[in-house]
């Protein structure tokens, strides 16, 4: 099917140099981190984890939203997914490739990487992170090309992948949980260290996932000869509205809890994020940001008229996509370490090298995206011609 | 006699843990640092849980603590001439009552006490949350003695147990820290850029019978032993002071006391 790839007219390609670009700006700050040390980023002996791992975070919500499609159809034998559950499971193997290389550029000695499988150590989460990851993106890879394969040759795919399929449906949800096992099982970090925190990350995720899918279909139907359909987008509208209601209703149960409690710990963070603590507020103008995006989400996709409307589903997206990054990203990351164990307030911001590292991973991502999707997209026009 | 035994300590590459599995390491070992041998000659010092009664009292100004923090970043290798703050390296500082015991500050305070500066270390605790999470076991609490110890060959610089531990007790090289170091000792292994760091409770003295170097520095004022010896000095001491702990109550068990 690769030669699918290969094929493609001057925008394909011209997106294709766009990307390697990128790509190529980002290596080369990259190799100035290795060489330097990771003091070119804007962490600190404070905020010791940043933009790498916070975006790291998000994608592993991308990755996890694919099974809002896959589940239905195989679950639920809701047919009309049948057409786009490939790119539900392309976007997930892109996510988790993006999320790996996040871990890896975040690592102060990668060349040691490895050591996490030699000295497999299992009272860490982040060994069951490693392997979650790692399997899931084995689990999609296998899944999304053999079904492909399978439906380019008009054929039934193979039995033996049924299990896999059904495996991956719970192992969707076990990487976003693990994931937020990294953070709420930490003593002393009293913004994490609340039990909704996987739920919370699991309604974010199924909120952006689908909503980037959504944005996908749009953009495939506008430039190539595949329709995904209206009643798919129509019908991962939906799963969007109630995500990312629940996403933002998660979020106002933490409020409540931090604020009628009163507990200085659990407040803190939320003042700084949201107001501000003894002066400092860079997150600030982000959150509100992150707060009117999420409701005039949750306003345009609740609201039958707007999400019926193709163009203000489109925005409804593209909001929600931002809001759930900068709450999950920005916000959840570096908020949890602000005020650090001793009360101080020492803020961060990433730093130029950082994000174009940062945009270099995210164009290996989208590079692996285009290639996947011109296959799968060009398999689903040579059986409709 | 001493100091051949003092060299044998600087062999490299090896600690306590894992030294089955290490050959395969040493292959992703990069670097010059050398870890830190802790097995013990026959005059160390041991416990089953070394623990700190540190007498604030006897500390009551700036240039009361500051032998004392110097005497750990002299022998320790500390590259004190980072002038970011964001990429220091310290084992052992000072700061202020608030900010050492946030959880139990009055809106009125003995001005002694709000004004005088404490010492913050690792406090080595019992359930070590930093252990727990360590991916590689490059962080890990000594069987025999309760020493929380790191193994920087082993270390990928994941940064997990700075989110883990509740007492900013960890620093992370964030460069290079060689050019920094400002009083060079040959017989402590310096660090590289990307492992974390943290104080050692000074294993490698008292592998050979010596006590800390905060300790020697203190005149008194910082008591060392074992915490599960009741005739040890620091029993002695907790028995006869109120003592109190950072953040007790999230179970870490600390084993730095304070005497306010
Ligand atoms: S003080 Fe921090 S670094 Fe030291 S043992 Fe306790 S949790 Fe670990
Ligand atoms: S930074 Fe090093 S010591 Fe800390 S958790 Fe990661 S591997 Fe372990």
């Amino acid at each position: 099917m690769l030669e699918l790839a290969v094929k493609g007219n001057k925008w394909y390609w011209g997106w294709m140099v766009v990307l390697l670009g990128v790509i190529g700006a980002g290596f080369g700050l990259y190799l100035m981190q290795l060489k330097f040390g990771l003091g070119i980023t804007g962490m600190s002996r404070d905020v010791s984890w940043g933009f790498y791992i916070a975006n790291f975070t998000y994608l592993v919500g991308v990755a996890a939203g694919g099974v809002m499609v896959v589940l239905p159809y195989y679950l639920h034998d809701y047919k009309a997914y049948g057409k786009i559950t490939i790119l539900g499971e392309f976007l997930a193997i892109a996510s988790i490739v993006m999320c790996l290389l996040f871990i890896l550029v975040d690592l102060g000695q990668p060349m040691r990487a490895l050591n996490v499988l030699l000295y497999p150590t299992t009272n860490s989460v982040l060994f069951y992170d490693a392997v979650v990851l790692n399997g899931y993106l084995f689990l999609n890879l296998v899944i999304g090309w053999n079904v492909l394969e399978a439906e380019r040759n008009g054929v039934h795919y193979q039995s033996w992948l049924k299990p896999l399929i059904y495996i991956s449906i719970p192992w969707a949800v076990s990487i976003h949980t693990v994931t937020a096992y990294l953070y709420c099982g930490l003593p002393g970090r009293h913004f994490w260290l609340t039990a909704i925190l996987a739920p919370r990350f699991l309604a974010s995720a199924f909120a952006a996932g689908p909503a980037l899918l959504i944005l996908l279909c749009l953009f495939i139907r506008r430039f190539t000869n595949f329709d995904p359909g209206k009643a798919q987008i129509q019908a991962l509208a939906k799963t969007v509205a109630y995500a990312i209601s629940i996403n933002v209703f998660f979020l106002l149960c933490e409020v409540f809890v931090g604020f009628y409690s009163n507990i200085p710990g659990h407040m803190d963070h939320l003042k700084y994020l949201f107001v501000g603590l003894h002066g400092h507020g860079a997150l600030v103008p982000w959150m509100w940001a992150s707060m009117i995006f999420m409701a005039t989400g949750i306003v345009l996709t609740v609201t039958p008229a707007t999400r019926k409307n193709e163009t203000s589903l489109m925005i409804a997206c593209i909001v929600i996509v931002l809001g759930t990054w900068i709450d999950k990203g920005l916000g959840m990351i570096s908020g949890g370490f602000v005020p650090n164990p001793m009360h101080q307030v020492n803020e961060y911001a990433p730093t130029m090298p950082e994000i174009g590292i940062t945009l270099g991973v995210y164009a290996i991502g989208a590079l692996v995206l285009t290639v996947l999707y011109k296959m799968a997209v060009g398999v689903k026009e040579e059986i409709h011609d | 006699m001493k100091n051949s035994r003092r060299r044998f300590l600087q062999i490299a590459g090896v600690s306590a843990l894992g030294l089955g599995a290490k050959p395969v390491l040493n292959a992703f070992a990069l670097g010059g640092g050398k870890g830190y041998h802790v097995a013990s000659g026959e005059d160390a010092l041991t416990a089953e849980q070394w623990a700190m009664v540190i007498d604030t009292r006897k500390l009551q100004t700036a240039e009361a603590v500051e032998p004392i923090i110097e005497a750990c970043n002299k022998i320790h290798n500390i590259p004190t001439a980072i002038d970011n703050k964001n990429h220091e390296v310290k084992w052992i500082w000072e700061d202020h009552y608030h900010h050492v015991f946030p959880d139990k500050t009055n809106k009125f305070l003995d001005e002694a006490v709000e004004h005088k500066p404490f010492l913050l270390l690792c406090n080595h605790c019992e359930n070590p949350p930093c252990c727990r999470v360590c991916p590689t076991k490059a962080t890990f609490k000594r069987e025999s003695d309760g020493i929380v110890l790191m193994d920087f060959h082993r270390c990928i610089g994941c940064r997990f147990c700075m989110a883990a531990c509740p007492f900013g007790a960890r620093s992370f090289n964030f460069r290079d820290p060689r050019p920094f170091i400002e009083a060079n000792n040959k017989e402590f292994p310096t660090r590289m850029k990307g492992v974390v760091e943290k104080c050692n409770f000074c294993a490698e003295r008292l592998a050979i019978g010596k006590m800390p170097a905060c300790v020697e520095a203190s005149n008194g004022a910082i008591a060392f032993g074992d915490l599960y010896d009741e005739h040890s000095v620091v029993r002695e001491l907790l028995k006869e002071n109120y003592t109190i702990r950072r953040k007790q109550t999230l179970g870490t068990e600390p084993s730095v006391y304070y005497i306010v």
